[in-house]
């Protein structure tokens, strides 16, 4: 991607004088797209060495046998990792537990985003501390949040959960072992909590980019809150809505941070990033994990390539308006 | 829009008041106003976890440990003397220390980085200039832990391993995608015309950066840097595998929380709090471009 510009200003600036205007110096012209060029550079070669050799990094490491603990048995293994990766059935069943949660806090949020973005898009007393209110579960740190979610509301002996349960029904209340119970319910349920707020900000500027004439047209002729919502808002949000859920699947496939601290990636927690991690740092196995993160990084261009694509649609929009 | 309301609406109406509430129906705003209140309902819904941990770190250790919960216990400050190291325990401020550091100064490159270069996606756009802005928003969404071994592995052999400045370089070039995606919109609203209108006056480059541009970008520029602070101050997986005693930073210092050590609800309140309390100010501060920003300059 990043040699296409270069690549086709180069050629034309070598061509143009040929063809087109033999007047006109080569050198010169060059020189001028250089120096509009320069600014840039040092962003580009700094992202480029530091996110992309490791990425190369890793697809090297990832063909060889290689555990840390026996550096002098690393041999060249072709593809074994790969195969060792997918028949693996604690990692095949990590990818499992990566979609299942993603999906589910993508999904969850998004709806409860939703709801608490057309609930705030009126004029009452007190929206702005409303939204402030809302916006504060985001403003945790991850790790504060899930430490919050695991020892203050969770814990079975004295966390606010079982309290409430006591309060509401007395001395002989449920107090079930939430995180124990329904461990990846419990991460997340954390998740769903701090990113719902994501969600509601993404769609609430959609909402207000909504064309008004459209939505008092359509009272004007009669039109339910509901067929409004159903044939106007809804289709303006389409793709506030694909936004907010691939940027959430972009952030919360590679959640490392609220499995880490609520579970530990213990009772069937254990996500992708988070068995990747264990591999290598407790592991030792550098050719696993790099195997591993290679089909991460595959399966993360999928999603990424959808990503781009709405974000250049709406990107473009706004450059035409 | 008022125009086009104004015909529907009944005479009466007062033609002076422009603001919504004062035009709308009766039943709308009556409607309104209901919505409102479940709207404040669940707005105390999702914060009280928060001010549950807040009044739970103003208790006493057995008071905050008992169920039913005790509301109004007694407040104390015992809790964050502990946290900061009264009880014995290792103290927070190093971690502090280098989160700042490593969350300042990254934010400090991300901005020197990144202006020039959206300098040159906007002002002065370089040819393709669309493809560049892609491919470093690309670069945002390659999982971060499959470059993780690689980079460990660097650290370690170049002795760079427990050290600041590693955390400082990844950091940069973590937040570098978003702020160079923000920065592009932000300069984008700077009218070309302005900026032609001062070359033909004869103002110099550097004239024209600080006197047009800068003044019509610096909001957005400030809340570019308070995004990248507060992805920097979160950020744990990188801290955690690269750093050690010497460059912990406050949330690896959290994860000493994560298995439970008898009564210590108290402490553990006041150490998420204190750590999360500069990512709180930057949010609010930041609140009105915080879309923006997390959307990466999609949404405005």
């Amino acid at each position: 991607m990043t040699d296409t510009p270069t690549a086709t200003t180069t050629s034309s600036g070598i061509q143009a004088p040929q063809t087109q205007r033999p007047a006109q110096p080569a050198p010169s012209a060059r020189l001028r797209a250089w120096v509009t060029r320069a600014p840039l550079l040092p962003a580009l070669v700094f992202l480029i060495i530091v996110t992309q050799l490791p990425m190369v990094a890793t697809l090297v490491i990832s063909v060889f046998d290689w555990n840390a603990l026996y550096p002098e048995a690393r041999t060249f293994s072709g593809l074994a990792n790969y195969g060792e990766v997918l028949g693996d059935p604690e990692l095949r069943k990590s990818v499992f537990t990566t979609i299942l949660l993603t999906v589910t806090v993508v999904l969850v949020s998004l709806v409860l985003g939703m709801l608490l973005a057309l609930l705030l898009d009126r004029r009452f007393k007190g929206r702005g501390v409303v939204r402030t209110m809302l916006i504060a579960p985001f403003l945790l740190v991850p790790v504060a949040a899930a430490l919050l979610w695991k020892h203050v509301l969770y814990n079975p002996e004295y966390g606010l959960f079982n309290g409430a349960l006591h309060w509401i029904f007395g001395d002989g209340a449920a107090q079930p072992d939430w995180v124990a119970e329904m461990p990846l319910g419990a991460v997340e349920a954390s998740l769903v909590w701090q990113w719902t707020p994501f969600m509601m900000l993404i769609l609430l500027a959609g909402l207000q980019s909504r064309p008004a004439e459209a939505v008092e047209a359509a009272r004007i002729d009669g039109a339910s809150a509901w067929q409004v919502f159903r044939y106007i808002t809804l289709p303006h949000l389409r793709r506030y809505l694909e936004l907010g859920a691939l940027l959430g699947t972009v952030y919360i496939v590679q959640n490392f941070d609220a499995v880490f601290t609520i579970t530990s990636g213990g009772l069937g927690t254990a996500n992708l990033p988070y068995t990747i991690y264990q591999t290598f740092y407790q592991g030792h196995e550098y050719g696993l994990a790099s195997a591993a993160g290679v089909l991460v990084v595959i399966g993360s261009i999928v999603i990424a390539t959808l990503a781009l694509r709405v974000v250049s649609s709406l990107f473009n929009e706004e450059a035409r308006s | 829009m008022t125009a086009a309301g104004s015909i529907a609406r009944t005479p009466d109406a007062k033609p002076a008041s422009k603001s919504e509430p004062n035009t709308a129906p009766k039943s709308v705003r009556r409607r309104n106003a209901g919505l409102g209140l479940v709207a404040w309902l669940v707005g105390i819904l999702f914060v009280l976890p928060v001010l549950w941990m807040a009044l739970t770190s103003l208790h006493s250790e057995t008071d905050a440990a008992t169920n039913p919960p005790s509301l109004a216990a007694p407040l104390t400050l015992d809790g964050y003397r502990e946290f900061f190291g009264a009880g014995g325990g290792p103290s927070p401020w190093f971690s502090l220390a280098n989160s700042l550091t490593a969350s300042v100064v990254s934010t400090l490159f991300v901005l020197l980085l990144a202006l020039p270069a959206a300098y040159a996606l906007s002002i002065r756009p370089v040819r393709k200039w669309t493809d560049v802005l892609f491919f470093f928003l690309s670069t945002k969404m390659l999982p971060v832990v499959a470059g993780l071994l690689p980079i460990y592995l660097f650290a370690k052999n170049t002795g760079m391993l427990d050290n600041i400045w590693l955390l400082v370089i990844l950091y940069t070039s973590m937040n570098l995608p978003i702020a160079v995606w923000m920065m592009q919109s932000f300069l984008a609203e700077v009218p070309t015309a302005l900026i032609e209108a001062a070359q033909i006056d004869g103002a110099k480059l550097p004239v024209i950066l600080t006197r047009v541009v800068a003044p019509i970008a610096m909001p957005g520029i400030a809340a570019t840097s308070l995004i990248c602070f507060i992805f920097s101050w979160n950020e744990m997986l990188f801290a955690r595998v690269l750093t050690g005693v010497i460059a912990q930073t406050a949330p690896v210092f959290l994860t000493g929380f994560i298995t439970s050590q008898g009564l210590f609800l108290a402490k553990v309140c006041a150490a998420s709090l204190v750590i999360s309390l500069p990512v709180l100010a930057a949010g609010f501060a930041a609140q009105d471009k915080l879309v923006q920003g997390l959307s990466l300059g999609a949404v405005k």
